[in-house]
C-alpha cells in the first residue's frame, strides 16, 4: 500500500476497506461483544496501562475475538494498576490486577477464550469501574 | 511519567471527568529557541479558585477513591526539573489551561512519546469527544482534528483495524516530515 499522508489518502483507503469491513460488522453480533476497560489514569499511565490497552487492542485482532476497548478512570486499586475490567457477553464484570503483557495473554487465553478465572482478580463490592 | 505523551494522556483525563466535549493539545518546540511547550486547554467544568491553587499538591484530590492526586504535580515537577515553568489557569464552568514549559535541549525534558496511540486511543474510547492536536516545529506544524477524520470515516468505525493503521501512518508519517524530535 502507498504511503498515507494526507486525509485524502486516508478516504482513499478507507474506500478501499470499507466492502470488506461492511461484509464483517454485518456479522456481529453486539450482545456477543467481549467489553475491556483499561484504568487510564495517573497510577494506571505509570504503571504501563498504555502498553497493555495497546496489547488488548492487537492481540484481540489478531484473534479474531469480537471486543471494544476502551479507556476508564482510576477505581482506587493503584497498588494493582494496570488494572482491566472484562465483561464477557451476558456476564459481570470482572476485573483483573496487575496487568502487564504476560497477565494480558493469560486472560485473553483462559477467561476471554475459555471462561476459566486466573488469579489475580480483584474481588470487590463495585458495580462498574465508572464512578 | 517518562514521556510528554504520558502526561497528556493523564492530563486529558482529568478534562474528560470535568465532562470536557473539546480538548485542544498544542506542543511547540523549537530548537532554534531551545524550547518546548505543551499546552491542553479543554471546555470542561473548571475549577474556582481555591481548588486551582490546591491541584499542583500531590495530597489533594477532587476524587474519594484515593487520597492522592498526582497527575499536575508530576507535570509540574518534570517542568520545573527540565528548566521550565508550569502554570494552570481555571474558571468555574469555563474550562481549563495547562501549560507546561521546557527547555528543549535539557537533558531531563521528556521526549514525546507515542502521541499517536495516545489521541487514537483516546478518541476511539469517547465517542462524543473533540480531540485536537497540533505539534509544530521550526520547519512548520501539523494539526489532526478527530471531528475532521470522523467526517471523513463516513460511519466507517475507528476501531476497524485498517482504519486504525491508516490513522497511526498518516499521524506518524506528518510528524516524521516537519523534523519531530521523538
Amino acid at each position: 500500500m502507498t504511503k498515507i499522508k494526507s486525509l485524502a489518502d486516508l478516504r482513499k483507503m478507507k474506500d478501499e476497506v470499507q466492502s470488506q469491513i461492511k461484509l464483517r460488522e454485518n456479522s456481529d453480533h453486539p450482545e456477543q461483544v467481549v467489553q475491556v476497560k483499561i484504568g487510564m489514569a495517573t497510577c494506571g499511565i505509570a504503571s504501563g496501562a498504555k502498553d497493555t490497552m495497546k496489547y488488548f487492542v492487537e492481540e484481540l485482532e489478531q484473534q479474531a475475538i469480537d471486543a471494544v476497548v476502551t479507556q476508564t478512570g482510576c477505581m482506587g486499586y493503584c497498588y494493582a494498576e494496570p488494572t482491566v475490567e472484562i465483561t464477557l457477553p451476558g456476564k459481570a464484570p470482572v476485573v483483573f490486577g496487575d496487568v502487564n503483557k504476560n497477565k494480558a495473554q493469560e486472560i485473553i487465553d483462559s477467561y476471554v477464550k475459555r471462561g476459566e478465572l486466573i488469579d489475580g482478580v480483584i474481588p470487590v463490592t463495585f458495580k462498574t469501574i465508572d464512578d | 511519567m517518562k514521556t510528554i505523551s504520558e502526561h497528556v494522556l493523564d492530563i486529558i483525563q482529568n478534562s474528560i471527568r470535568a465532562k470536557a466535549t473539546l480538548i485542544e493539545v498544542i506542543v511547540e518546540e523549537s530548537e532554534k529557541n531551545d524550547f518546548y511547550s505543551l499546552i491542553i486547554t479543554d471546555n470542561g467544568c473548571g475549577m474556582g479558585k481555591e481548588v486551582v491553587e490546591k491541584s499542583t499538591d500531590p495530597f489533594f484530590t477532587s476524587r474519594n477513591t484515593r487520597k492522592v492526586g498526582l497527575g499536575l504535580s508530576l507535570l509540574k515537577q518534570n517542568a520545573e526539573r527540565a528548566n521550565g515553568y508550569f502554570t494552570i489557569q481555571s474558571e468555574e464552568n469555563n474550562g481549563t489551561v495547562v501549560k507546561a514549559g521546557f527547555q528543549h535541549s535539557n537533558f531531563d525534558r521528556p521526549p514525546l512519546g507515542e502521541i499517536w496511540d495516545v489521541w487514537y486511543f483516546t478518541v476511539a474510547s469517547h465517542n462524543n469527544l473533540k480531540l485536537n492536536y497540533r505539534h509544530s516545529t521550526d520547519k512548520g506544524s501539523y494539526e489532526i482534528r478527530s471531528e475532521e477524520i470522523r467526517e471523513l470515516l463516513e460511519g466507517v468505525s475507528l476501531n476497524q483495524k485498517e482504519i486504525r493503521v491508516g490513522i497511526l501512518e498518516m499521524f506518524k508519517n506528518n510528524l516524521e516530515e516537519i523534523g519531530t524530535t521523538f
